[in-house]
């Protein structure tokens, strides 16, 4: 096959990879009457585990985390109830399997979903494990081993990322799990060891805390590494008080299997050199994640990757240095890692190709919700990047403690319950970050990202009236600076 | 500016501004009423005035303290003199006022300084007792008050909850906090636990029997949270100095009020300024057994033992959000509604608030009043017939509920607070005081925020808001005034409405259906699909104006969580939220949130919007 003859490939767009940068680009290149290919395969973990089409969010990310999130903050409710006058007992226990179930379920009819839409759309979807032959022709393996060549004009990788193993801890491999087994347990994973501060680490120790389930955090350095610093520390001080427990400074050294099937892990603390031990029933893996482009023998195709990260080099036009191969998603450098951008990236980059629109994907002010006990939501600069960028004296940083009208009949802690507006200092003081440490922030930062979208300054969201009794509300009423080194604590209405 | 001579208070200037708009023109006007308020004289000259200048020279000799704007010397002269001839009636110069009384040109000055008037006038130099008066201790008159207490301004506070006709009555702070925002939103959270209850179990939470509610331990624990925030706001006004008097303010004469204590006993304060707060109380049907057995908002949320089977009358947001809540925590409750839900707000987003209320248990009775409510048992709850007449037609019905509670409306507390004895126009049907964009009502001096505003919003948020920019337009130095343009607003129904913006109804009415697009899309929330709660509920709409880059000018969600969602679009919309940035911006995947930034269908199209479950 060769690529100047591009008329006679077999798609005018083969997208691996489907996940939802993958099929976003797909549904959105088919409707505007490409003919399209989406080949998908999930190599079980090292576990075991598999799952349908749709990708990491659906299968092992979002979607799941975010219900079983929703189980825990349930658990919360029921805590909160009598409270409001409910008569329920003090002591609920939580069935695993059962919300187990309740949760695959709902991620099986998603998968099921996302094969009827690609039918619908007239897009071709192979299960296969694809790699490249050439430029243009990709060859896939099924599962019983037999070989298709597919070949394109123009090919799409959106092959997304899966968790790191480390790989010089003895027991590492054998004995845990990751975040691509955890939502697919049949049975509660019991005691667990949490490694890693990602925010796939602390979002799982989080629901797994509220699940009743005696949850350890071990994490080397900071939490939330590029999130907020002071919003971070604040998320990781909550979930403590929640009662997860957190082994800073640590790095584990070996996992062994008890007799009794318990594991036994060994870490070291960093800075005494000291040993230490403890049993688990499950050690849960989250220090990172691996790009999936290793096995796509990109090199056959000429496209470059970034040796380190092994993720893909891409333009701004999702252009990798192969003209007509494009990366999207969480497998191209540089890229935040999230959903909506893999899908808006994907459907844009099918409207390009298309030649229905010329826009680029704009990656700035992307905002996004870390979903721990206490949510964090962000859009926008961080504290730290902000000075970096504009000098401290020319950033001014509004902040307040607030307490959820709904925490106080609770008789809820509020201590972490916090919000910081990052702007300039000089007027009208454009906002730079938004960062929501509270209830249903992902709720609340979705609207003010609009906002920074729209150049919203200091000025104009004081002036926003607000809706009353919410949280949301709070940041329409941010007045304290922090230079000023007045006390941020709100109190009472007004 | 002229320099002042000795014996005259400098006064600065502010830079000329050109009365070509009527907003411009307002703020000289207001300016001006500002400069003859805060002066004891204040006399509005020409440099080359005879007349003016023999005026001056009777103050001097009376060593009296005078202020002099002279026209000729200031860039807007021309317009100056407009308005004060709009003002006073008086096109010529000098135009003389003495503490805040206008006394005319030269001769009308020489008179009154002949027959006494005027040194009688002179003689009231700062007798008031202090600067702001300020009637009513809810959310805007407590934040206009504390803001003119932090300018230095000596402030007073006069509130009295005038018991309702069932007795109850409560603490410092007003409707919202006692009686509104503060104990309905609690209840509803009461309400939703009971969701939460029973999605829980789907989610693997383990208890057997049917959660029951108790009335009495909720409302203990949201009066005892009340009776903390009427307490820190006691505290707040001590901290910041202002007086504060729980007695009942009643104007007697110009400057001066009469406040009448629990005891009878009254006292009576002057005052340079006054702000009407007095807000609004729960209307009655005016027939026959009403005031007798029937409760309104300002009872049930304090109601010592459970109201059990409910008839609330009114389709206003106050009566469904209670009949929200009761029915949430297992209450049998109808509603009886006259004609449309929550006038005024978009009548789909109304009808499908509604319609999610019947799913869940609420009986509506539509196009029904009562006629007479009669006691058929006493008791706590009693039990109360009600009988009901159709609005189209002879047909009566009746019912027999343990309460009735009527959520017909609210009436402005104008007209016992002696308004008409300083001349302070109301609207005499509603009842409400109109004022002009400063919150300034026709009398000068005096001024009102909040719910007694005709024409205004009555929310918590624009009262406060309204107060706090009041009090530093009159104390401080800034203009900034409140904007009640696009208030966001969240009702708290079952599923909670929010919106900001113009009703489908309103913009069609202002831009013509033409020149809308209207995008909207059901929504199921992830937290629902495991739950097991109803698809093609939940619903996003939004209305963009299609000739002025879709801009969007209207947002409305039914949701969960609405008042979180709505908030941070409001401010989008506030800095000309358009579809296409809606387009661009990324999603929070998964939120309710993110369906506004992919809504793809029109309802002109008239494609399918429903989502399809498994």
């Amino acid at each position: 096959v060769e690529s100047a003859h591009s008329g006679r490939q077999d798609y005018d767009l083969l997208v691996i990879g489907g996940g939802s940068g993958g099929l976003a680009c797909a549904k959105e290149a088919a409707q505007l009457g490409k003919k399209v290919a989406v080949v998908d395969y999930v190599e079980p973990s090292p576990r075991g585990t598999r799952w349908g089409l749709g990708g990491t969010c659906v299968n092992v990310g979002c979607i799941p985390k975010k219900l079983m999130h929703q189980a825990a903050l349930l658990g919360d409710r029921i805590r909160d109830a009598p409270h409001y006058g409910w008569e329920v007992p003090q002591q609920v226990p939580h069935d695993w399997r059962k919300m187990a179930e309740a949760v695959q379920n709902h991620v099986k009819s998603l998968n099921w979903g996302h094969r009827v839409q690609l039918q619908d759309r007239k897009v071709k979807y192979f299960n296969i494990k694809a790699s490249f032959v050439n430029e243009h022709v990709v060859c896939g393996v099924t599962k019983g081993g037999k070989e298709t060549l597919l070949s394109a004009e123009h090919i799409v990788i959106a092959t997304g990322g899966r968790p790191r193993y480390p790989t010089n801890i003895e027991g590492a491999l054998e004995h845990g799990i990751t975040s691509d087994d955890i939502f697919w347990l049949k049975e509660s994973p019991g005691k667990t060891l949490v490694v890693g501060a990602s925010y796939v680490a602390l979002e799982c120790a989080g629901f797994l805390t509220g699940l009743s389930l005696d949850t350890t955090v071990m994490m080397r350095s900071i939490p939330l590494r590029g999130f907020d610093q002071q919003m971070s520390s604040l998320v990781t001080e909550h979930m403590a008080s929640h009662g997860t427990q957190f082994l800073r400074g640590c790095t584990p050294s070996r996992v062994k299997k008890l007799p009794d099937g318990q594991l036994q892990v060994t870490w070291k603390d960093l800075a005494s050199g000291r040993e230490d031990m403890g049993t688990f029933d499950t050690v849960l893996w989250a220090i990172g994640r691996v790009p999936e482009t290793r096995s796509l023998n990109l090199e056959k195709a000429g496209v470059n990757t970034n040796p380190n990260t092994h993720k893909i080099l891409v333009d701004a036009q999702e252009a990798t240095s192969v003209p007509h191969i494009y990366a999207i998603g969480d497998a191209a450098e540089g890229r935040p890692e999230l959903t909506p951008t893999a899908t808006m990236a994907g459907r844009l980059l099918a409207q390009r190709l298309c030649g229905q629109s010329s826009d680029l994907m704009d990656y700035d002010n992307v905002p996004t919700t870390v979903f721990t006990p206490l949510e964090y939501g962000c859009v926008g600069l961080s504290e730290e990047e902000a000075v970096a960028r504009h000098g401290e004296e020319h950033v001014e940083v509004y902040h307040a403690f607030y307490k959820p009208l709904e925490f106080t009949v609770a008789e809820r802690d509020s201590s972490q319950c916090y919000i910081k507006m990052v702007c300039l200092r000089e007027p009208p003081q454009l906002v730079l970050g938004l960062h929501f440490l509270g209830p249903n922030a992902g709720e609340v930062t979705q609207g003010f990202a609009l906002g920074i979208k729209c150049g919203a300054s200091y000025t104009q969201v004081m002036r926003t009236v607000g809706i009353h009794p919410t949280c949301a509300e709070e940041v329409a009423k941010l007045r304290i600076t922090k230079r000023s080194g007045l006390e941020p604590t709100v109190t009472g209405c007004g | 500016m002229r320099s002042s001579p000795p014996g005259r208070r400098a006064r600065p200037w502010f830079p000329g501004i050109s009365c070509t708009s009527a907003e411009a023109r307002e703020e000289l006007r207001r300016r001006l009423l500002g400069l003859i308020e805060d002066n004891r004289v204040m006399i509005f000259s020409k440099s080359y005035c005879p007349h003016s200048t023999r005026v001056k020279e009777l103050f001097s000799s009376l060593g009296v303290e005078y202020n002099i704007l002279e026209l000729d010397q200031v860039d807007d002269g021309a317009s100056v003199q407009e308005v004060l001839s709009e003002i006073t009636n008086q096109i010529t110069v000098p135009n003389v006022f003495v503490n805040k009384v206008h006394m005319g040109g030269c001769d009308r000055t020489f008179q009154a300084h002949q027959s006494g008037l005027l040194q009688k006038l002179l003689q009231k130099e700062s007798a008031y007792d202090y600067d702001l008066i300020v009637i009513g201790g809810g959310s805007g008159g407590l934040a206009c008050a504390q803001e003119a207490a932090i300018l230095g301004k000596k402030v007073m506070v006069l509130d009295f909850v005038v018991p309702s006709p069932q007795g109850t009555s409560w603490g410092l702070g007003g409707t919202c906090v006692n009686v509104g925002c503060v104990p309905k939103k609690l209840m509803h959270q009461a309400a939703l636990l009971g969701q939460a209850l029973s999605d829980s179990r789907k989610f693997g939470w383990e208890y057997n029997q049917q959660a029951k509610h108790n009335w009495e331990t909720m409302t203990e624990a949201i009066q005892n949270h009340i009776g903390s925030l009427n307490w820190s706001y006691r505290v707040s006004l001590r901290e910041k100095a202002v007086a504060y008097v729980n007695s009942y303010g009643e104007f007697v004469e110009h400057h001066k009020i009469k406040a009448t204590n629990r005891k009878g006993q009254e006292t009576c304060y002057t005052a340079a300024k006054f702000v009407i707060a007095t807000g609004e109380r729960p209307r009655y049907l005016g027939i026959q057994g009403d005031k007798e057995y029937c409760i309104t908002s300002d009872d049930l949320f304090s109601l010592p033992y459970c109201p059990g089977k409910t008839l609330v009358v009114g389709a206003s947001y106050v009566a469904l959000e209670c009949a929200g809540f009761l029915a949430g925590i297992g209450l049998d409750v109808t509603v009886m509604v006259r004609s449309v839900l929550l006038r005024g707000f978009d009548q789909e987003m109304a009808e499908k608030v509604g319609s999610y209320m019947e799913q869940h248990g609420i009986k509506f009775l539509r196009k029904f009043i009562p006629v007479m409510v009669q006691q058929l048992e006493k008791g706590l709850p009693g039990k109360l017939k009600v009988v009901a007449k159709s609005t189209e037609g002879p047909e009566t019905m009746e019912g027999v509920y343990n309460t009735v509670l009527l959520a017909i409306g609210r009436d402005s507390c104008t007209r016992k607070i002696g308004l008409e004895k300083i001349g302070v126009k109301i609207n005499e049907k509603t009842g409400k005081i109109p004022v002009n964009d400063v919150e300034q009502t026709n009398v000068p001096y005096v001024y009102a925020v909040g719910d007694v505003l005709e024409g205004k919003l009555e929310l918590t948020p624009v009262a406060i808001q309204a107060g706090k920019l009041l009090a530093r337009r009159l104390f401080g130095d800034h203009l900034e005034k409140c904007d009640y343009i696009n208030v966001p607003t969240t009702v708290f129904t079952p599923l909670e409405y929010g919106c900001c913006g113009l009703s489908e109804e309103k913009a069609i009415e202002v831009y013509k259906k033409e020149n809308l697009e209207v995008y909207h899309t059901f929504f199921w929330p992830l937290e629902w699909t495991v739950a097991g709660r109803d698809n093609n509920t939940c619903y996003a709409k939004i209305i963009c104006n299609k000739f002025n880059n879709n801009r969007v000018i209207g947002f409305h969600i039914l949701g969960p969580n609405a008042g979180e969602v709505t908030q941070g679009f409001a401010v989008a919309m506030k800095c000309g939220l358009t579809k296409q940035l809606l387009d661009d911006t990324i999603g929070i995947h998964p939120t309710c949130g993110e369906v506004f930034t992919t809504l793809e269908i029109t309802k002109s199209s008239g494609l399918d919007i429903s989502q399809k479950g498994c």
